[in-house]
């Protein structure tokens, strides 16, 4: 919905668009380069096309019609303008990608991609097409030539859902799966000399009980926004680009994050009623970032500088006994009361927890660094709810979602501490299971997700 | 396949859609009057020979137009009148050796030809002639026109395949032959699958021989193909309204194949009728819905990316030229696809499919992949036919 009183709505592929800021509104999102007019004057002169349509005037009916809705459409962006801050867009182009460390948004789509071509050339080009794609959404515009306006007789571009809507502080995160390096023993791309020692197969945690098919993947995206619309139209979007070379393999909704890289604002709490992540790494800690999570030059592969790991759990919560659990094993379960959050043997939230002062087996106690050598990873997980199952029981609980440098010392150790003692186990399930190397962001324009990759595999390959 | 009338609904922004609004536009203004305003010297006379087609007037008026036919001949003929495409506008058979014949039609302005065919058979000996008069529409790429005309050819004859096949499957039924009628039943549908957006133009045909039961409306008789499909598979036994309803099946299609050569087929309607017949699969013969009874969906399945790949190979001239890098993309996802069907039989010339209640959820999965690989580029061919 081009708004013409914006004299300065960017222009896909100019120079501004790098700078589209934190407020930019959605309400500009098309920005086309030709006036509404003149697309109306474009859509209805092109008579060629038209005679091609039919022989009872069915054809320029269509056109009309077609012109006529584009105009509709292109017209109504004036009273959809909004210029407030709040549904801003996050920077997409950086040193490292966004949605790590950057503010946690209300809503997550995630989706696990298997890549059905075998060409690497091709997966390129995805990889390109992608990063694009995801630049323009990020900034709050539609993907490709758009949702209207283009040919009457070719599917648009953009499937148009986030017409209207703000930018929504959308984040669009790519992560490669091993798979994507060596599968079944197969180097299918020419990445095997580059798969980071960390990119490890999970080991089996006792408990358990993940499907395959919900499980890995060779690509990972997670879009994260306020507006669940939004975070939607983006995987959709992203997965059409992606038919005949990338098929998506499993995906999730989150509906509420369960934690926060602001530390300042008030703590979210999970499906249990508890907060979680009180001790979450902040956003603005470079020094603990530096150190838990984002890969050094020195870890290696190269090409992952400025990267991270992520993990991804399916925990899905047993709903139904854990409500009619008391509120004292509740808490106990926990090592946190459950009003306030505060650690047992303290009495604020954000006090410094007295390990000791709660149970062995509680799941704050085994969790926490000083029970796993110091191992601190960055939660971004996200409440789910996918309806009820057959037997009428909430299909619900937590998308685990950890950043870190290492998942040798950052997830790994944490889960055998918990999968082996945390009472908590009696009340989840892990169902399913991801690990993806994060590469790091996307530079500038002429940069692309997975290029320094691609690179440093350009001799293998060929 | 419409499995219920809502989709059929939905489907009104695509092409059948659009193709079907033409038509019936035109139904106006086809076929013979029964009154002539014409007057007897406004007629085109048109003699016909057994080696000639002549025609006293290459330019008319648009309007009310009259051929006054006179076989001078020793062969019975035909004759027709033709839109570009080779869509029929009028036609008159059996025209014996020295007998005459009036045919009228309400013809628009634009290009047209008219054959005659001496011994009824062939595409005849044609006049190029054109209506006059404001609004004709603009001439179309030859190349386009040829390609519609082609893809005519094959609906007819995918038509006229199909109806002894079909005979085969109802005498079964009609003998109460269980076993037979089963093993007749996909191979009576394949033309039917393959040209499907066709039937479907016509509207009325397609609820009379393709609907499932769960596409009937309150009140509505089921009959076709499906409420066979069931008797045979589900109850195991063929009862008087069975029989009775294999010859209506039979009529029914009768009557597709009488009316292909009128269906308005456009370049644009044969590219989204392409993309349709994806959509067809995806949504019917992936998910195991279309033939829920028999399993026979991968037959379904193959016959309709067989006639997606028709329309696709009769328009690739003309989108070669326009997006050379759309057909580099369909040629790879159709032969993929084709491959990936081939896993499910044992040889490539037959149609003997694996029981898709036997394809595994990780296999199907694997289908649909493709579906939507080779379904997602084949919705950009319209718009490559259009440019």
């Amino acid at each position: 919905m081009r708004d013409e009183a914006t004299p300065e709505a960017p222009v896909p592929g100019g120079p501004a668009a790098d700078q589209l800021g934190a407020d930019r509104p959605r309400a500009d999102r098309p920005a086309p380069e030709q006036t509404a007019a003149e697309q109306t004057a474009a859509a209805g002169a092109s008579p060629s096309r038209r005679s091609l349509l039919g022989w009872g005037g069915a054809g320029l009916a269509l056109g009309a019609a077609a012109a006529g809705g584009a105009a509709a459409a292109l017209g109504g962006g004036s009273g959809t303008q909004n210029v407030a801050s709040e549904g801003a867009a996050v920077p997409f182009h950086g040193e490292h990608q966004a949605g790590i460390a950057t503010p946690v948004q209300d809503r997550l789509h995630f989706a696990a991609f298997d890549v059905t071509t075998k060409d690497r050339t091709a997966l390129i080009a995805l990889l390109k097409e992608w990063t694009a794609a995801a630049a323009a959404m990020t900034a709050g515009r539609p993907v490709g030539e758009g949702a209207v306006g283009g040919l009457p007789e070719a599917p648009p571009d953009d499937t148009g859902e986030a017409l209207g809507l703000k930018p929504s502080r959308l984040t669009v995160t790519i992560g490669f799966g091993r798979t994507l390096f060596v599968k079944d023993g197969e180097d299918r791309f020419g990445l095997k000399s580059q798969l980071p020692e960390a990119l490890v197969e999970l080991e089996k945690f006792p408990g358990d009980a993940l499907d395959p098919a919900r499980s890995g993947g060779d690509l990972c995206v997670q879009a994260c926004a306020d507006d669940p619309q939004v975070a939607v139209h983006a995987i959709r979007n992203l997965s059409r680009i992606g038919f005949g070379r990338a098929a998506i393999r499993w995906s999730q909704l989150g509906f509420g994050k369960t934690s926060s890289t602001t530390p300042g604002e008030q703590t979210p709490r999970n499906l249990m009623g508890f907060k979680d992540g009180t001790r979450n790494i902040a956003g603005t800690d470079a020094p603990a970032l530096r150190k838990h999570v984002w890969v050094s030059d020195k870890d290696g592969p190269t090409w992952l500088a400025g990267g991270s790991y992520v993990v991804t759990r399916r925990i899905r919560m047993r709903i139904e006994p854990w409500d009619r659990t008391s509120l004292k094993e509740q808490e106990d379960i926990f090592g946190r009361t459950k009003g306030e959050g505060a650690p047992y043997g303290r009495r604020r939230e954000r006090d410094e927890p007295d390990l000791k002062a709660m149970p062995a087996t509680a799941h704050v106690r085994l969790a926490h660094p000083d029970s796993n050598g110091g191992a601190t990873i960055l939660r971004r997980g996200y409440s789910f709810t996918d309806g009820t199952d057959g037997l009428g029981l909430l299909d619900a609980g937590l998308f685990f979602i950890a950043y870190q440098r290492d998942v040798r010392t950052g997830f790994v150790p944490v889960q055998r501490s918990l999968a082996r003692a945390d009472v908590l186990n009696e009340y989840i399930q892990h169902v399913s299971s991801g690990l993806f190397a994060v590469p790091p962001g996307v530079r500038d324009r002429g940069d692309w997700w997975g290029r320094a990759l691609f690179e440093a595999t350009e001799r293998n390959a060929s | 396949m419409p499995a219920t009338r809502a989709p059929r609904a939905v489907r009104t922004s695509s092409g059948a859609a659009l193709a079907l609004t033409a038509a019936a536009a035109l139904t106006a203004v086809t076929g013979c009057a029964e009154k002539s305003d014409a007057k007897a010297s406004d007629a085109i006379a048109v003699t016909a020979s057994d080696t000639a087609c002549e025609v006293s007037a290459e330019r008319f008026p648009a309007g009310h137009v009259k051929l006054a036919v006179e076989n001078k001949g020793a062969k019975v003929t035909e004759v027709y009148l033709y839109a570009p495409g080779d869509r029929i506008v009028t036609e008159r058979e059996n025209i014996g050796p020295g007998t005459t014949a009036d045919i009228t039609a309400e013809v628009k302005p634009g290009s047209y030809e008219i054959a005659c065919k001496p011994g009824m058979k062939g595409d005849g000996i044609r006049q190029k002639v054109t209506a006059t008069g404001e609004g004709a529409p603009k001439k179309r790429d030859p190349r386009l026109d040829a390609a519609v005309a082609e893809y005519r050819k094959y609906a007819q004859a995918q038509a006229d395949e199909t109806l002894p096949l079909v005979r085969v499957f109802t005498d079964a039924v009609a003998k109460g032959d269980v076993a037979g009628a089963e093993k007749a039943y996909a191979p009576s549908r394949i033309g039917w699958e393959r040209t499907e957006p066709v039937a479907e133009s016509f509207g009325d045909i397609d609820p009379k021989v393709d609907l499932r039961e769960d596409g009937l409306e309150k009140g509505q008789e089921w009959t076709g193909w499906h409420r066979l499909e069931k008797a045979l598979w589900q109850d195991g036994k063929i009862g008087a309204a069975e029989k009775e309803l294999a010859g209506t099946l039979v009529k029914d299609l009768a009557d597709w194949q009488r009316r292909v050569g009128k269906a308005d087929i456009t370049p644009t309607g044969m590219a989204n009728g392409a993309k349709e017949l994806l959509d067809e699969v995806a949504t019917g013969k992936v998910t195991g819905e279309e033939e829920r009874y028999s399993h026979t969906d991968l037959v379904d399945f193959k016959a309709n990316v067989e006639g997606a790949q028709k329309s696709y190979e009769l328009l690739k001239p003309v989108v070669s030229a326009n997006d050379p890098a759309l057909v580099k993309e369909l040629d790879a996802q159709f032969t993929a696809l084709n491959g990936l069907l081939d896993k499910y039989r044992e040889d490539k010339g037959s149609y003997e499919f694996t029981s898709y209640d036997k394809v595994g959820e990780a296999d199907r999965k694997e289908l649909s992949d493709g579906v939507n690989a080779l379904a997602e580029p084949l919705s950009k061919l319209a718009a490559a036919v259009a440019k």
